[in-house]
């Protein structure tokens, strides 16, 4: 009795709170448009027949017809591919470093990773506009080293919104990495040195095999939020710049057509349905190799 | 063998000049006496006094504060159960169901899990406010609660609870005396993240909020749009300073609480 009540009021509150709304998403979807008007008609109360009767593709076709969607769908893919990318280049030497790092260093160290964690994510975007502007702080040093004589034009471009996202997303890809590597048997490497293998060579073949698990865990917790980023391309990219999360936004809140913005978040939620499956799927398999 | 290479060295010190520069920049900048960002003009304190004189930001961190102590604890108590079912549930109706809905708010990006939530509440005829708010951030947060409580759930020693429950205990008293101490830190911890979540949230919120209820970051985003201004970097030292005390103070007691244990433990090894 008591493990009834366990179960159902979690599973109550997500059901409400979670599935449904995104029931409610793909139903007005596929409304009519309605402009600030909640597209509701016709609902369950008129009859099952009626709702699938009325159901309208309009909103899917006038994506296809827009391109300004396919654009975005695709610029997302590819910023939040390469930003993944550069977060692995930065964030594997420091989780590898930290996981060499003498013990009791290590806490340390890894609060030192946490500590931006916990601090406005908004504000750690913001601190970068006054660092990237055409007068700010890395353009002046830049002059000022004599590397450039003319400031470069960093703010509001994709290099921003890259920067951006390797900035604030770092530590969601030093962590899994960091413990893949803490968990990793130093003798293993010191068996392939006296077998033979070069430095380079033990770490190619034994150290990055056997961090696959956190690579992977790592790639996906960057890539998937960063593919709906909403704040990093709204304040550091420029007009150019071109995200779906962004688009999302402002077809909502300032052309308020809510049955075409239901309609690219169900298109979304598709393209990330696979990368938040595989995720799952190398969770589950770390979860079982772990035990 | 834990030396570390000098390659090792440069790239942690690189990372971490990468990591802290910008809100260095911010700190230092916000006590500069020049309404230009970039120039400096001296020391000064000013844009603190214009801040903590500004109603609109005031009653803004207000109201953020009551959602995110109030999102947070009903998030801490929700989440906590749903990770004790999720290990020690067994089997029931719905089980994969279940774990997906924990696992997915993780990685749904903000503006879908915002869009579905405002629509929601509209079709229910919710006025948006504070509570709209609240719920919205104790569905997200709940999830990152379950998580962290039941990887330390599945890390405990089972049979501590099934000796309470052989000697007579009631599951709720096993509960109550044995499993919350011992995963109490993951159930603190679990807080304090739903907390910062909350605190921190610009995309839900201004989804599920209404014209009653803005929430600081809405009230941030609306200034940093127009470009930089000393009175944000004068809240962003603040909120910064906040964080760094409170992580500082929570790891050192989380320190002295390890210590504690290790003495414990040895108490009792020794008495046995």
């Amino acid at each position: 009795m008591r493990r009834a009540v366990l179960i159902a009021v979690p599973y109550a509150w997500l059901l409400a709170l979670f599935l449904i709304p995104f029931a409610v998403v793909f139903k007005i979807s596929l409304s009519d448009i309605a402009l600030a008007i909640p597209p509701y008609t016709p609902t369950a109360k008129d009859g099952i027949w009626t709702m699938l009767s009325q159901l309208d593709f309009e909103n899917f076709v006038f994506l296809t017809q827009d391109d300004l969607y396919w654009k975005a769908y695709v610029s997302s893919l590819q910023i939040a591919l390469i930003s993944t990318l550069f977060t692995l280049l930065v964030g594997y030497p420091m989780a590898y470093a930290m996981a060499r790092a003498p013990e009791q260093w290590r806490p340390t160290l890894l609060m030192l990773v946490i500590l931006p964690f916990w601090t406005s994510f908004l504000i750690r975007v913001y601190a970068w506009v006054g660092i990237l502007s055409g007068e700010g702080f890395l353009n002046q040093f830049l002059l000022w080293v004599g590397i450039v004589d003319t400031p470069l034009t960093i703010l509001n471009t994709n290099t921003a919104v890259y920067i951006g996202i390797v900035y604030t997303y770092l530590p969601f890809m030093i962590l899994p990495i960091y413990s893949a590597l803490d968990r990793l048997d130093g003798s293993l490497i010191e068996a392939a040195e006296d077998l033979g293998c070069s430095r380079i060579k033990a770490f190619w073949l034994v150290t990055i095999p056997l961090s696959r698990n956190g690579i992977i865990a790592g790639c996906f917790l960057v890539f998937i939020p960063a593919l709906g980023e909403f704040v990093i391309p709204s304040l550091l990219g420029g007009s150019g710049t071109l995200m779906i999360g962004k688009v999302l936004f402002e077809e909502f809140f300032s052309n308020r057509d809510w049955p075409v913005a239901s309609a690219v978040a169900v298109i979304l939620l598709l393209i990330l349905i696979i990368p938040i499956v595989l995720f799952q799927r190398n969770e589950q398999r770390q979860v079982e190799d772990g035990r | 063998m834990n030396r570390l290479s000098s390659f090792n060295v440069v790239s942690l010190t690189l990372g971490f000049v990468f990591l802290y520069v910008p809100m260095l920049i911010l700190v230092i900048y916000s006590f500069n006496a020049s309404q230009l960002v970039t120039v400096w003009a001296g020391f000064s304190t000013k844009w603190y006094g214009e801040l903590l004189s500004n109603d609109a930001f005031l009653d803004a961190a207000w109201v953020t504060l009551r959602v995110a102590v109030i999102s947070s604890t009903i998030a801490t108590v929700l989440g906590t159960m749903a990770a004790y079912v999720l290990v020690r549930g067994g089997r029931f109706m719905g089980r994969t169901l279940f774990s997906g809905m924990i696992y997915a708010p993780l990685v749904m990006p903000e503006v879908i899990t915002g869009l579905s939530l405002l629509l929601l509440f509209i079709g229910l005829g919710l006025d948006r406010g504070v509570l709209t708010i609240v719920l919205a951030h104790t569905t997200f947060s709940m999830c990152f609660v379950s998580v962290l409580v039941s990887s330390r759930l599945v890390s405990f020693d089972r049979s501590l609870e099934e000796a309470a429950l052989d000697l007579g205990a009631s599951p709720w008293d096993a509960f109550r005396l044995i499993t919350l101490p011992i995963i109490a830190p993951a159930v603190i911890s679990g807080w304090l993240l739903a907390f910062t979540l909350s605190l921190d949230d610009l995309v839900i919120a201004s989804f599920t909020s209404g014209p009653s209820a803005t929430t600081l970051p809405m009230k941030i985003w609306s200034s940093v749009r127009l470009g930089v201004s000393p009175e944000i970097n004068a809240l962003s030292t603040i909120l910064i300073g906040l964080v760094t005390v409170g992580v500082i103070a929570a790891s050192l007691a989380s320190k002295q609480a390890a210590l504690r244990a290790r003495r414990d433990e040895q108490t009792a090894a020794r008495a046995a």
